[in-house]
């Protein structure tokens, strides 16, 4: 019998991820370098792990408030707060998810009809698309182009639009490209999507990890608090991929509506997590400023070292990604990406495993040792001369 | 903090060529600030962290000793003709019940207890010593002796 014929149309249509491709490919390796982990090489501090053990020893393995604990909830607003100039009361303005995927999910589940267009720069995070079009909305990708460092431009964004828009995904710092915005540039965005009644979707999760200037949330811009939902989490700052917690922080109609998504599908974050995110927001600065002090110095080394090389790669301002141009070599990414694997066990991801925009371009990760990072450049170096010789 | 130092503590078995590119420096420049730092005093050697068997590694001891500070000097004189025995590992001057924090390294049990009783003990301004032997080692100049024993699973591919 041909199962798949249950399957809903709109997943059948749904492509697999790239980077899934991909992985299928390194997985069968070994000895392998890896450039291409989306997510930091730390482990998660002591403290913040030995806190979630005490909360076990404690006996803290109950559901929570479909919002999350209350006392999470403060501490999110005290931090958020502090470090992005936006206020939101912990009673009805934010809510606790398993991981900014989640709150991806539910918001837009929560806030598109059918047929809705929903604005998303490109490249970008993978599950964008799919959220858009799981939630039947209609996916309105906008370019963003290594000569303006892949900021998000207004003027790209008033190209892109159609009538019927009615979101606009944000991911500054972005995964892949590492590309974000001024404060200017952002207010051109936040001027457009007053224009155009658009709510702003913020997914802010690199933010932490901004190494020029001062990272600036658009929600904090006059008049967009009311139209922004504001994304974020503990992934990548405090080096908590597995823990999958994260939160959204919006108007209390829209976070009540995300909040029935929530309580009918995930119920409540796991509480081991969200005690273990207590810690890290109210301890956990040291350690994480320490953490990017180390990312900022190995993005300038590899930056560096991949112009050298000759693949011509903009500098990151935020996140843990360069983003080379490969086309120099004359192979497309995907084969650069597949030749650098089998002749040199170096892993970089396709950029167009992140859009069509993606390109010419490879997602290299420097959250990986100074050793690792070292030996990859040479190997990436000794690649594209060989790859050279062979034109 | 110096970039070089920096380096050194967190680039774990970098060589001074791996520095030079991390760096963007020649080598010749890194191995000029490492000489920098060794005429300054800040750079005072290396030492590998090991995790041997009680057979090659021997007894260790933490000694509490109480000594006289002398007019002018305070404790620093006696301090430093303590630090100069071969046994002895490292030496901090503490604030507390007792004056000294001294670290011993011997082949065996008696090898450091005569250290104590013969050389040490006998010092004059030395007044009393405290001897505890270490049992176990669970974590050495910021480094687990047990270390990371399980794979975490980390994909090699990740979105």
């Amino acid at each position: 019998m041909d199962s798949s014929r249950f399957i809903a149309r709109h997943v059948i249509d749904l492509p697999r991820s790239g980077i899934r491709d991909f992985f299928e490919i390194v997985s069968k390796m070994k000895d392998v370098i890896s450039l291409g982990i989306g997510e930091p090489d730390f482990d998660t501090p002591w403290h913040i792990r030995e806190a979630a053990i005490y909360a076990l020893e404690k006996g803290k393995t109950h559901y929570t408030s479909n919002l999350g604990l209350i006392e999470l909830r403060r501490a999110i607003n005290r931090y958020v707060e502090k470090n992005f100039a936006v206020s939101y009361r912990p009673e009805d303005e934010i809510i606790v998810t398993v991981g900014v995927s989640e709150a991806i999910d539910i918001a837009t589940r929560a806030l598109i009809n059918p047929g809705d267009k929903v604005m998303f720069h490109q490249p970008c995070y993978v599950s964008y698309h799919p959220s858009i079009t799981l939630a039947h909305g209609q996916a309105i990708p906008v370019p963003t182009y290594a000569k303006d460092n892949f900021a998000l431009t207004a003027d790209a964004l008033r190209a892109a639009w159609q009538p019927g828009a009615k979101l606009l995904m944000l991911n500054l710092p972005c995964n892949p490209t590492g590309g974000t915005c001024n404060r200017r540039q952002l207010e051109d965005i936040a001027k457009f999507a007053i224009e155009k009644d658009l709510l702003v979707l913020s997914d802010e999760i690199y933010s932490e990890l901004t190494f020029e200037g001062q990272h600036v949330s658009i929600a904090s811009l006059p008049g967009m608090q009311e139209r922004t939902i504001f994304l974020h989490g503990f992934s990548k700052a405090f080096a908590m991929t597995g823990w999958r917690i994260g939160y959204a922080c919006g108007p209390a109609p829209l976070v009540e509506a995300m909040m029935k998504v929530h309580q009918y599908s995930m119920m409540c974050a796991s509480i081991i997590s969200q005690e273990a995110a207590i810690e890290a927001l109210v301890r956990g600065e040291e350690g994480m400023l320490k953490m990017r002090e180390q990312y900022h110095r190995r993005r300038d080394f590899i930056v560096r070292r991949l112009n050298e090389i000759g693949l011509k790669c903009h500098l990151p301002r935020g996140s843990f990604y360069a983003f080379p141009d490969v086309s120099r070599t004359g192979l497309s990414e995907k084969e650069f990406a597949v030749s650098l694997l089998q002749t040199e066990k170096v892993a970089m991801v396709p950029g167009t495993a992140f859009g069509e925009n993606g390109t010419g371009f490879c997602r290299a990760c420097f959250a990986t040792s100074y050793e690792q990072l070292v030996e990859a450049g040479n190997r990436i170096d000794r690649h594209v001369q060989f790859l050279a010789a062979r034109k | 903090m110096n970039p070089v130092l920096k380096l050194l503590l967190e680039g774990g078995s970098l060589n001074t060529a791996h520095m030079a590119q991390v760096l963007n420096l020649p080598e010749s420049d890194v191995n000029r600030e490492i000489d920098n730092l060794k005429q300054q005093r800040v750079l005072l050697g290396w030492r590998p962290v090991l995790n041997l068997s009680e057979d090659e590694g021997g007894v260790r001891a933490i000694i509490e000793v109480r000594i006289t500070p002398e007019r002018g000097g305070g404790f620093n004189r006696l301090a430093g003709r303590i630090s100069r025995f071969d046994e002895v590992e490292s030496c901090h001057l503490i604030s507390g019940g007792y004056d000294l924090l001294v670290f011993v390294n011997g082949t065996s049990l008696q090898r450091v207890a005569a250290f104590v009783s013969e050389k040490l003990s006998t010092l004059e301004g030395v007044l009393s010593t405290a001897t505890h032997f270490v049992l176990r080692s669970y974590k050495q100049s910021g480094i687990l002796m047990e270390g990371r024993t399980e794979e975490t699973g980390r994909l090699n591919v990740a979105p």
